[in-house]
């Protein structure tokens, strides 16, 4: 009773319809409305440097997005990315006073955001506890190592070559942290959308105990994506560290919402198994381009991350609202 | 198998307490019911059949409020109604017992049973002791055994089923959906589920029961509703309709039931397990295992069988005991390591533990294969369609195309989707764990046919089992384990019925062994 075999087609959906109707085509026509009415709003809005330095609004929270995005994408979280900055920042200053130079600083900001990283991961991935609990704890633990080296002192006197990473230009207006965040999107993306590692992160995501049950390391993947979190924290400490020119142990406060913000607004789900790269990067253009045209008509901060807040909720609840409707009709 | 052996005839003509009529239902790339009719009488028991696609799961789901249709009529006593979400429909008296169970673990089985009904007490408040006292009766009333305040993670997946039908009772259900009760039941909790079945007509309940195996039918069913490709073929009563006439409805073709024949070529020994051992779920199992063999594996749930399936497979780790392949020493200590040394696992748990349901079925297929179809770890995404087409094809998957989720599949597509995936890694060792629970005739006879197909070309398979007829006719050699142990080895003429319900239930009396 051998039926004869159906030819099933590859696809009936090309990959590009299918991302015209993304959530991203969506965030990035959001993008250019708000480009819009910032240019609309402002005459000091289309400057080339004040765009350039707009830049600065999201750049270093970027980084550290697309690792992040990786994370919730498999189902875990790292709150303490704003705490490993300003461990990795105390200890590049620690190692400024013991007079080592730039190449050191960078690898001691990158080492300490490593090995932040490797702890968080050694206590979610092998231990199996919740990464939401895990990295509140270590949040205070990283932050609280850089109160008690500096107390209310900060580490100022960097040598002058260490700002090239925050301050320094590329060609005209295109400052060496825009570079970076480029090429890290470019990596992230590839890791993610073209690796066998990235499909392995979505299935984590989607299913982890089919994941585990078909033969895919979850843990060692889990592992893996806490320690590229953690060196991006390490690297966007570099580049802030650079771009301030000291160390206190507040620095960053409050990143850790800001970058988990950047990556929901991109379109990543935040229980796990579905979001982009492209996503991000378009959310990283959104939320830059906001801060900065707020500030330009002196927008008071606070009033400024009522605005981000409301627009998450308002992207996010939209689609919902507008799905809702349609069942409904 | 007697047609019809209940004695009570239904009573000449009542009117139907449920109707659908005209009910269809699209999904992208999908019509998964088109102009079907269904009628529940009270008092009656309606199987409704049909193979996997038929649309079975998808009218439950109409029922239940969960879909809505796209076009037709739902009539309750004659009235129509339509049930937007899924308290209008337990509102209306719809109620459902699913086949993964939808309960909540950690609550007990009193607030299962009463969960968002609850007695109230003074201040609105949930009235502990009524409830216990309620749930008491109620379970009382179907005749189950069950403390009430015993949380339900401690029960066993039968006791669920009773949890289910009291709850079933407690909102004065007038419909009652049994999607597929007994697929995880053993035999001496299907006599009683049977009972309770009868239980629930005299109190004139309208049962639809939803089930794969013809000998239940018969037994139980008053009417039938047969459904093919999301088409109404046809309805009636048990009694005037024979079950190769079912069937041919069924399926639109004539089945041949009968498992493949073969004359097993046993190469040489591949597997070797020795004192296998865990600390609380199976000890001492020793075996070994040819190429070419297919092994069963049978006993009651909660045998040890499956944990110990895992164990081989690297899931959890054996306190004790080696394992040999090609009589070389192999330590599996994960799942990525199994597969390595060509030990590969189908899960009976599919939604869980098998299918990655929200990911296309090219994926699912090639994930344990990336290794061979990327290129330093770079996806190769024509790779991965040429290999998931090859496999979903031999397994005659269907499918709208190999970009659809898996989770938009019928039990016995996410199924073949499972095994494909293992295929395609070319095992050496497939253990198949409940391969055919829940999934119709047609893809069961697909993938017995499979199976033999395998062994022939020389893998080594161990299928798990629960039901006698395919342990018996596919196993070359037969293990039964009792409460984590193997209790008998049963070959050739020692492979009868008797004998592994006997091992399995621990009566000594003729046991061979």
């Amino acid at each position: 009773m051998t039926p004869s075999y159906r030819v099933i087609p590859d696809r009936l959906v090309s990959p590009f319809a299918k991302a015209l109707k993304s959530w991203e085509s969506l965030l990035l026509i959001v993008a250019v409305a708000i480009f819009i009415a910032n240019a609309l709003a402002s005459p000091y809005f289309l400057n080339a440097w004040n765009l350039s330095d707009a830049t600065f609004n999201f750049t270093e929270k970027a980084m550290i997005a697309f690792a992040m995005a990786m994370l919730i994408i498999a189902g875990e979280i790292d709150l303490s990315v704003a705490a490993i900055i300003a461990l990795a920042s105390t200890m590049m200053g620690v190692a400024m006073t013991m007079g080592f130079g730039t190449p050191v600083l960078v690898l001691v900001g990158l080492g300490t955001g490593l090995a932040c990283g490797a702890f968080n991961g050694t206590i979610v991935a092998r231990l199996g506890l919740p990464s939401i609990v895990v990295t509140i704890g270590t949040m205070s633990l990283f932050r609280g190592i850089s109160y008690i080296i500096l107390g209310d002192q900060a580490f100022t006197g960097y040598p002058a070559d260490f700002a090239w990473f925050g301050q320094g230009y590329v060609v005209w207006v295109i400052t060496v942290e825009l570079v970076v965040f480029a090429a890290l999107a470019v990596a992230f993306g590839v890791l993610l959308h073209r690796t066998s590692f990235g499909r392995q992160v979505y299935v984590i995501g989607n299913n982890p105990v089919a994941a585990q049950f078909s033969g895919v390391n979850v843990a060692r993947v889990k592992f893996i994506l806490f320690l590229l979190t953690g060196l991006m924290a390490g690297v966007a400490a570099v580049c802030l560290t650079s771009r301030l020119g000291s160390t206190r142990p507040s620095i960053a406060t409050g990143y850790e919402l800001e970058v988990v913000t950047m990556v929901v607004l991109g379109g990543v789900n935040i229980l796990g198994g579905s979001g982009t790269i492209p996503g991000v990067v378009i959310a990283a253009f959104v939320m830059g381009l906001v801060t900065f045209g707020l500030g330009l008509l002196n927008v008071p901060g606070i009033v400024m991350s009522i605005f981000i807040g409301l627009l998450l909720i308002g992207v996010i609840a939209l689609p919902r609202l507008w799905a809702m409707r349609r069942r409904r009709a | 198998m007697q047609p019809h052996a209940t004695g009570a005839e239904p009573s000449a003509h009542p009117d139907p307490v449920l109707r659908l009529s005209g009910i269809s239902k699209s999904f992208p790339g999908v019509r998964a019911l088109s102009d079907v009719a269904l009628e529940l009488y009270p008092g009656q028991v309606t199987a409704l059949i049909g193979e996997n696609g038929a649309g079975k799961s998808t009218i439950v789901k109409i029922l239940t409020g969960i879909y809505q249709p796209d076009a037709g009529v739902i009539e309750i006593a004659g009235v129509g109604t339509h049930f937007p979400t899924a308290q209008a429909a337990a509102k209306a008296g719809v109620t459902a017992i699913h086949q993964e169970t939808v309960l909540f673990d950690d609550l007990s089985v009193a607030e299962n049973i009463f969960i968002g009904h609850a007695p109230r007490g003074r201040f609105g408040l949930i009235d502990r002791a009524e409830m216990l006292r309620q749930a008491r009766s109620l379970l009382a009333r179907i005749g189950a055994d069950l403390d009430p305040a015993t949380r339900l993670r401690d029960l066993g997946i039968a006791s669920k089923h009773l949890v289910a039908i009291a709850r079933a009772l407690s909102i004065d259900a007038q419909v009652v959906i049994m999607d597929e009760p007994t697929a995880a039941l053993s035999h001496k909790e299907i006599h009683e589920l049977y009972e309770l079945v009868e239980r629930l007509k005299a109190e004139g309940k309208a049962i639809l029961f939803i089930s794969h195996k013809f000998d239940e039918i018969f037994r139980i069913a008053d009417r039938y509703t047969v459904f093919r490709d999301g088409q109404f073929i046809g309805a009636g009563r048990i009694a005037d309709v024979t079950e190769g006439a079912l069937v041919q409805m069924m399926v639109g073709r004539s089945v041949d039931q009968i498992f493949p024949k073969r004359a097993p070529q046993l190469g040489p020994v591949l597997l070797t397990v020795a004192g296998y051992s865990h600390p609380t779920e199976f000890a001492d199992i020793n075996f070994s295992l040819r190429q070419g063999e297919i092994l069963g594996f049978y006993g009651l749930i909660g045998a040890g069988r499956s944990e110990f399936m895992q164990a081989l497979f690297g899931i959890t780790k054996p306190s004790k005991g080696a394992c040999r392949i090609d009589d070389k020493v192999v330590v599996i200590r994960s799942t990525t390591e199994a597969v390595q040394h060509g030990i590969v696992y189908v899960p009976e748990d599919r939604g869980r533990q098998g299918a990655v349901k929200g990911l296309p079925i090219f994926q699912n297929v090639t994930l344990p294969s990336l290794g061979r179809t990327s290129r330093n770890g770079f996806l190769r995404l024509a790779e991965e369609f040429a290999l998931a087409r090859e496999y979903t094809q031999r397994l005659d998957l269907r499918a709208a195309s190999l970009d659809q989720d898996v989770g938009l599949l019928s039990g016995g597509n996410q199924q073949k989707v499972v095994i494909a995936k293992w295929l395609s890694t070319k095992p050496r060792v497939i253990i198949l764990d409940e391969p055919t629970k829940g999934i119709d005739i047609g893809s069961k006879a697909a993938v017995h046919e499979f199976m033999a197909e395998l062994a022939g070309q020389g893998l080594a398979v161990i299928m798990v089992s629960s039901e006698i007829p395919e342990v018996l006719g596919m196993s070359d050699r037969v293990i039964v384990m009792r409460e984590g142990r193997m209790v008998a080895e049963l070959t050739g003429d020692a492979m009868t019925p008797e004998a592994l319900v006997r091992a399995a239930a621990g009566i000594p009396a003729g046991v061979a062994a």
